[in-house]
């Protein structure tokens, strides 16, 4: 154990050095979510009007928990790039060669995940509550919000490093990304479910991340409500993650 | 004369084949913009209950959006291609050749408007199948058409102008999210006078892909509407000679011989 948190450790400090001593790194991963939410706030904003839209916080709360959500799944995605890099530039073939306890590789890279999206969450939340975010809930409500998108940030590393690792390439950059994207977009992102109609609307019934963002959006509407089934699917696509990556890992380890 | 427009045929010829043999970069640009436009017309549908909104159909709102989508995935392609061919020393290889500057950008552009036009081709085509039908009618769809071609050509050229430039395919795609940018602060996805941010009305005002979209819009929901169809085709004109004047400026200097 003491080996695997010592691997985890390197991993993950070598991971955060990569990215926070990178602007070209560090600039989208604050970026983008800070212009998604700027989009759909500003853009949308008319969209509280729709009958049948009764979110009390507004639009920017409804947005937030969105744009949170998709910053801890991308954030892991991100990081699963960089795997990818350090399997072609041959230097995770060497990590793999030097770690007594291999787990603590992917251990180390769900870390540094998790560290770089806290830096994206404390921004974005900054930001939200500057241009005046509404929040009902109390002061258990909203880090359950952060632990919920913690544990989707854990899920999509685990998902991106378990791709990384069976295909050890860069450009398996868009198989990590585009089921993240569609599972996010398949949700109720721009009106709440009761709002949706037609193919969407079923698709997003089934859809695990619908539960994860409607029981955030309770948690800032102070109303929590599915925080069961929402914690259950999250835990759940975490659980199934980590085997895929401890999966890939050994694929990895054969591959030599 | 004939000389030259053999030269502009043989790298049209070249650009579309080198295309034609990366599915990625024939596959992207038709599937990412259709995914797009499946997940906000299905989450958007009902923004068609606010007070003022054009249409009750979000798809065919939101149809213009693959046309300007499309071309700035062609477009990043294209300057991708082109800025290969710098970095591999294919035109330092073309200058020792007598090809004419001008052949080579209408070669290279050539290309990227005919995938262009392919493109906006399979967009409508999705559009009919889904019920979409064009008030311009006919002739509407034919104006599309050529309109897709020349937003191709204008951010074509601009991808173009950023290779010659930076000779570096990270160069041209790091483009992309400034693009991207100005797509999603437009009125990509309700119509500008039902935006209720001032700030961000104002900035979908300032933004031309606004009225780029617009144009597309107007033929397909509203009919022949004269002061988009002009605010639109003004533009993308005023956009692609810029983008070709800075292209045959900085082309000389990459094909120096």
């Amino acid at each position: 154990m003491k080996r695997n948190l010592s691997v985890a450790q390197g991993v993950a400090w070598r991971t955060l050095h990569n990215v926070f001593t990178n602007p070209s790194l560090v600039i989208p991963q604050l970026a983008f979510p800070l212009f998604f939410f700027t989009a759909f706030v500003g853009g949308l904003s008319r969209i509280h009007n729709v009958p049948g839209f009764h979110y009390a916080q507004g639009y920017t709360a409804f947005q937030f928990v969105f744009v949170l959500l998709q910053s801890a799944a991308f954030g892991g995605v991100f990081t699963g790039f960089g795997i990818a890099r350090d399997f072609e530039t041959g230097f995770a073939r060497r990590l793999l060669l030097a770690a007594p306890h291999r787990t603590g590789i992917v251990i180390g890279y769900a870390v540094a995940a998790l560290c770089r999206w806290l830096v994206t969450a404390i921004f974005l939340t900054v930001i939200a509550f500057a241009v005046g975010m509404k929040v009902g809930g109390s002061g258990i409500d909203l880090p359950a919000l952060y632990v919920l998108a913690a544990i989707v940030n854990s899920a999509a590393v685990l998902w991106a490093c378990g791709v990384a690792m069976r295909l050890r390439t860069m450009q398996a950059g868009p198989v990590m990304q585009m089921p993240v994207f569609l599972v996010l977009f398949f949700a109720p992102v721009y009106v709440p479910l009761n709002l949706l109609t037609g193919w969407i609307h079923g698709v997003a019934l089934v859809n695990p991340l619908t539960r994860v963002l409607e029981a955030g959006r309770s948690f800032v509407a102070g109303s929590p409500a599915q925080v069961a089934a929402a914690y259950g699917a999250a835990f759940g696509l975490a659980v199934l993650f980590a085997w895929w990556a401890m999966r890939g890992l050994r694929k990895a380890e054969a591959a030599g | 004369m004939r000389t030259t427009a053999d030269q502009v045929l043989l790298l049209a010829r070249r650009s579309i084949v080198h295309t034609a043999r990366q599915p990625a970069a024939i596959v992207f640009p038709l599937l990412f913009p259709m995914l797009l436009l499946a997940v906000n017309s299905g989450g958007l549908r009902a923004e068609t209950h606010l007070p003022g909104f054009p249409t009750k159909s979000f798809v065919a709102f939101a149809l213009a959006v693959p046309f300007i989508q499309g071309a700035l995935f062609a477009t990043m392609n294209a300057g991708t291609d082109l800025a290969r061919d710098v970095e591999t020393g294919f035109l330092s290889r073309l200058s020792l050749t007598p090809l004419r500057g001008a052949a080579l950008l209408a070669g290279q552009l050539g290309g990227v408007v005919a995938l262009g036009v392919i493109q906006a081709c399979f967009y409508l085509l999705v559009g009919l199948v889904v019920g979409v039908r064009p008030a311009a009618g006919v002739g509407g769809v034919a104006v599309l058409l050529v309109f897709a071609a020349m937003i191709a050509l204008a951010f074509g050229s601009i991808g173009a102008w950023a290779a010659l430039r930076t000779g570096s395919p990270e160069a041209v795609q790091s483009l992309f999210p400034v693009f991207f940018v100005f797509l999603f602060i437009s009125s990509m996805n309700i119509p500008r006078n039902l935006i209720s941010t001032t700030w961000f009305r104002y900035a979908a005002t300032a933004n031309p892909v606004s009225y780029l979209l617009e144009c597309v819009r107007s033929l397909i929901i509203t009919g022949w509407n004269g002061e988009a169809l002009l605010l639109g085709f003004g533009i993308v004109t005023l956009v692609a000679i810029t983008g070709l004047s800075l292209a045959a400026y900085t082309l000389p200097r990459r094909l120096a011989r």
